[in-house]
């Protein structure tokens, strides 16, 4: 550490709870001028509650503010709003994008604080009657990529642009504030390819030269060892370890975050089931799935195994559930059982026994609004008129709450979800925990044949190994034929048996788990677009 | 769009008939009534000039909240009572000529300004649902309209000509005569063409109106109607008063159309004091999405091609009727059910255009495969 007098940052003894419930207790941590600081902790080790304070979100105020001090440069401030946080040199790329869809680059690195020109009318009218000056703006979304150091097309409009694009773009819009001294980046490199990930690394080395200080939240732990000169490592609200990077190991980081010890990553017991009957045919599958076209898939899945699907971002590796279960636009022939099951219908797949845990688990996965009991047990009620008691033989159904609460509370209790009870929103749970109900969700269905969509985005080391070991338990012993798909190879090695690798929206090959790192990286590169 | 340069003539001429249906469609009932309604060209053109400098302007001021986002303002109709007040009063001071449509168009700012904020701040209270909510303010509006028109005025607001009063002594009569301010914007520096009476200064008003428009879409304010448009809660993320902006955008709207509503009436000559705000609304919307624009998206050149084309099967409609059933009532009839199905249909086609965008990338990709089959 730099023995400035006032550091840059200084959290003090900052406590948060909601509504009684303890979320952060006595948070300490500095963080000096031009420095990288990890962040990391399992998911609701209250890492986002904690930004969230320090960027002034609106959220802290309503339930009720915290206590402790914020201090910059040794001064100490109170945020009000994100606009305070701005004004102080704070910048967040939120996980979530923001920015125009119509726009391009350069208008959304610039929006609502675009140069501009006096002329006759804006005098008389005030200043939002100035026209832009779109050189100056150029210049400055120029200036700004530059400082990012990562090439993106200024003149594009962001709906045409690939996701991580959209990212850099949102970085670069923080990077475009003079006043800039300290950016939080959540989660940045989730939705990058490797090798877009390694571009923002090496722009968060540029931006930490030029004095930029920079907190960098991520759940790949090997990007903190890269980037970071300090780690600081959160559980159950506590700050468990503050060490500079050099002296630590992803093993220990692990080791802090879970407070046990994690099994290294070792492949799982894969088995070979050469003779298994073909329960799933997929043929000539194409999807329109928007960043993840499938162009021509077939595939056949045996009865019984755990089939993982890899790939790079954006090979078509996600449009493969998201078509044969009808959420996008598909063709081709897809046979179940011997029996074909149209596409482009939701209902009918659901109506054969196949369920599916989307990727996208805000939207497509959870009713957020909803308690846990009616997010678990609300398909299986749709779809196999499950959890109803048929009163008038059948003409009125009613609800069987009590059915409804067991069944939600033996998945909470089966797959460790953390909640104040079975009657919580959705919403309030954290990823890690909203992942684990969209899981019991599927589970609930009892269906023969399950797809699993990047189970463990955005989710921490613990909760990944409970998921993933969920799957696997309930693979054997329910006998239930599942299909992972996932952008982590290790995670697929771990848990599958057979994996696929998606490659231009075809399949590029198929492999036992068991084979090495170099294969599965070479099917992956083959035919990419 | 590399994929759209190689795709043959005939898909290619196919997808802009998709995506210029509307317009399309009007070209081909034109084209079929023009020869029934038998009347000369110059008629036409005439009649076509004279409905352009009498309907654009109105037709433009539906552009400012399209921009904002907040889809096609029924509430126009505000603006065109606003106006409809301001002419009274004008007509019973007995200022006639540039001078009182000068007058009309200035005494007609605050009452369409006013409306046009409450209007909008309404229409905050109702975001995700602008249409509905501007088209219901109308009906309500109409009411308080009628109030000061019928009641007010004469009894509370000295009125101080019997000519434009209704007999028992307070209210305004059915139609107030502007006789002595009509046309006098169109007369000034008018020109004939071939026959054809070209109504200059109408027009440069007009012109004036778009130049502003596009040189307000390079303003700051003009940037954040368009960044509220596309995605409310990223612009507001990003420090633009959403709701300010959204509001200065109808209170545009209204305002210009007031101005459009007094070069409308100073056209026609006469005030239908209770019905002349009433169909505004809704022919100068059909108007526009006939010129091909879209609940999110719209131009000038859409209500130009709009106007024309609608006006168009506006004037041979009543001549084809005959022509087909010997009864002009018919066509009277077709052309204002014509302009409901527009309006229908442009709100249907803004949710099935996405549809077939995504069913055609899907026909694209089955072709590629059935090509790779055969190579």
């Amino acid at each position: 550490m730099t023995n400035n007098v006032n550091p840059l940052l200084q959290m003090q003894n900052i406590k948060k709870d909601f509504f009684g419930n303890q979320v952060l207790t006595d948070i300490n941590f500095t963080l000096g001028e031009g420095e990288v600081l990890g962040l990391c902790g399992e998911n609701g080790a209250g890492k986002s509650t904690l930004m969230k304070i320090l960027f002034g979100m609106d959220v802290i105020r309503e339930t009720g503010g915290y206590s402790g001090d914020i201090l910059i440069d040794g001064k100490k401030v109170e945020f009000n709003t994100p606009f305070d946080a701005l004004e102080a040199g704070i910048g967040m790329v939120h996980q979530e994008f923001s920015l125009v869809p119509g726009f391009t680059a350069t208008e959304n690195i610039l929006l609502n604080r675009e140069p501009c020109k006096k002329n006759i009318v804006s005098e008389v009218f005030g200043d939002r009657l100035n026209t832009l000056d779109y050189k100056e703006m150029d210049r400055r979304s120029a200036a700004a990529i530059e400082k990012m150091g990562v090439a993106i097309d200024a003149k594009m409009v962001i709906s045409d642009m690939p996701v991580g694009h959209k990212q850099f773009t949102e970085i670069a819009r923080e990077l475009s504030k003079d006043q800039l001294k300290l950016l939080i980046l959540d989660e940045p490199t989730a939705v990058l390819t490797e090798k877009e990930a390694e571009a923002l690394l090496e722009s968060i080395r540029g931006m930490a030269a030029r004095g930029i200080s920079v907190i960098f939240i991520t759940h790949r732990l090997h990007e903190i060892l890269a980037v970071c000169d300090k780690v600081v490592v959160m559980r159950d609200g506590y700050v468990v370890r503050d060490v500079p990077t050099r002296e630590t190991s992803v093993e220990d980081i692990t080791k802090w975050m879970v407070g046990r010890d994690v099994q290294s990553a070792a492949v799982g017991e894969a088995r070979t089931n050469d003779g298994g009957r073909t329960i799933l045919s997929i043929k000539n599958l194409w999807v329109d799935m928007p960043g993840e076209t499938v162009r021509d898939v077939s595939l056949d899945i045996r009865e019984g195994e755990i089939l993982g699907i890899g790939g790079l971002a954006g090979q078509g590796k996600l449009g493969i559930p998201n078509g044969v279960m009808g959420l996008y636009e598909a063709g081709g022939k897809v046979e179940f059982n011997g029996q074909e099951i149209p596409l482009n219908n939701p209902r009918k797949c659901l109506d054969s026994s196949l369920a599916f845990v989307s990727e996208d688990r805000r939207e497509v996965g959870l009713l957020l609004d909803e308690s846990l009991e009616w997010n678990v047990a609300f398909p299986a009620m749709q779809i196999q008129e499950k959890f109803l008691k048929k009163l008038l033989g059948g003409f009125i159904k009613w609800r069987d709450e009590k059915g409804i609460h067991q069944v939600t509370q033996k998945y909470i209790d089966e797959l460790q979800i953390k909640c104040t009870s079975s009657k919580q929103k959705a919403k309030e749970l954290s990823g890690g925990n909203q992942q684990k109900v969209c899981l019991a969700k599927a589970f609930a269905l009892e269906p023969k044949f399950l797809f699993v969509s990047e189970p463990t985005r955005g989710i921490d080391v613990g909760a990944k190994a409970l998921v993933l070991e969920a799957l696997k338990q309930f693979n054997r012993e329910s006998g239930v034929t599942v299909v992972m798909i996932s952008s982590e190879l290790e995670e697929l090695r771990q848990t599958c048996d057979r994996i696929a690798i998606i490659s231009g929206g075809r399949v590029a090959g198929i492999l036992p788990a068991a084979a090495s790192s170099e294969e599965f990286g070479l099917l992956m590169v083959s035919q990419v677009v | 769009m590399s994929r759209k340069t190689n795709l043959p003539a005939g898909k290619r001429a196919l997808e802009l008939v998709q995506n210029n249906a509307v317009p399309i469609m009007f070209i081909i009932i034109c084209a079929v009534f023009i020869p029934m309604a038998g009347f000369s060209p110059s008629y036409l053109l005439n009649e076509i000039v004279t409905r352009m400098g009498r309907n654009l302007f109105l037709v433009l001021c539906l552009l400012f909240p399209i921009m904002a986002g907040m889809g096609l303002n029924f509430a126009m109709t505000l603006g065109a009572m606003g106006a409809e007040i301001a002419i009274i009063l004008v007509a019973d001071w007995q200022i006639w000529g540039i001078p009182g449509v000068v007058l009309a168009m200035i005494l007609s700012i605050p009452f369409s300004a006013l409306l046009g904020f409450i209007c909008g701040t309404l229409q905050n209270m109702a975001k995700g649902r602008e249409m509905i909510t501007s088209y219901i303010i109308n009906f309500f509006i109409n009411g308080w309209y009628q109030l000061i028109v019928l009641y007010i005025m004469g009894a509370i607001v000295p009125i101080a000509h019997a000519s434009i009063m209704l007999p028992r002594g307070y209210g305004i009569r059915n139609t107030v005569s502007l006789l002595n301010m009509r046309q006098c914007l169109d007369d000034l520096l008018a020109i004939r063409v071939a026959g054809v009476k070209i109504p200059v200064f109408t027009f440069l008003l007009v012109a004036l109106l778009c130049l502003f428009i596009v040189w307000f879409r390079r303003t700051k304010l003009g940037q954040d109607m368009r960044a509220v448009g596309q995605d409310l809660e990223v612009a507001k993320a990003a420090g633009i008063n959403v709701d300010r902006t959204r509001i200065i955008s109808v209170v545009m709207s209204t305002v210009c159309a007031g101005f459009g509503m007094v070069i409308y009436l100073q056209n026609i000559g006469n005030l239908p004091t209770y019905t002349g705000h009433a169909q505004i609304g809704m022919f100068c919307i059909a108007a526009l999405l006939v010129g091909g624009a879209s609940v999110e998206k719209a131009g000038i050149g859409n209500a130009f091609l709009g106007v024309i084309l609608f006006h168009l099967m506006f004037i041979v409609a009543p001549g084809a009727g005959a022509f087909i059933t010997g009864d002009s009532m018919v066509g009277e009839y077709f052309r204002v059910f014509l302009s409901y199905g527009v309006i229908t249909l442009a709100l249907i086609m803004y949710e099935a255009k996405k549809r077939m965008v995504r069913s055609k990338a899907g026909q694209e990709l089955a072709e590629a495969q059935t090509k790779k089959e055969d190579a």
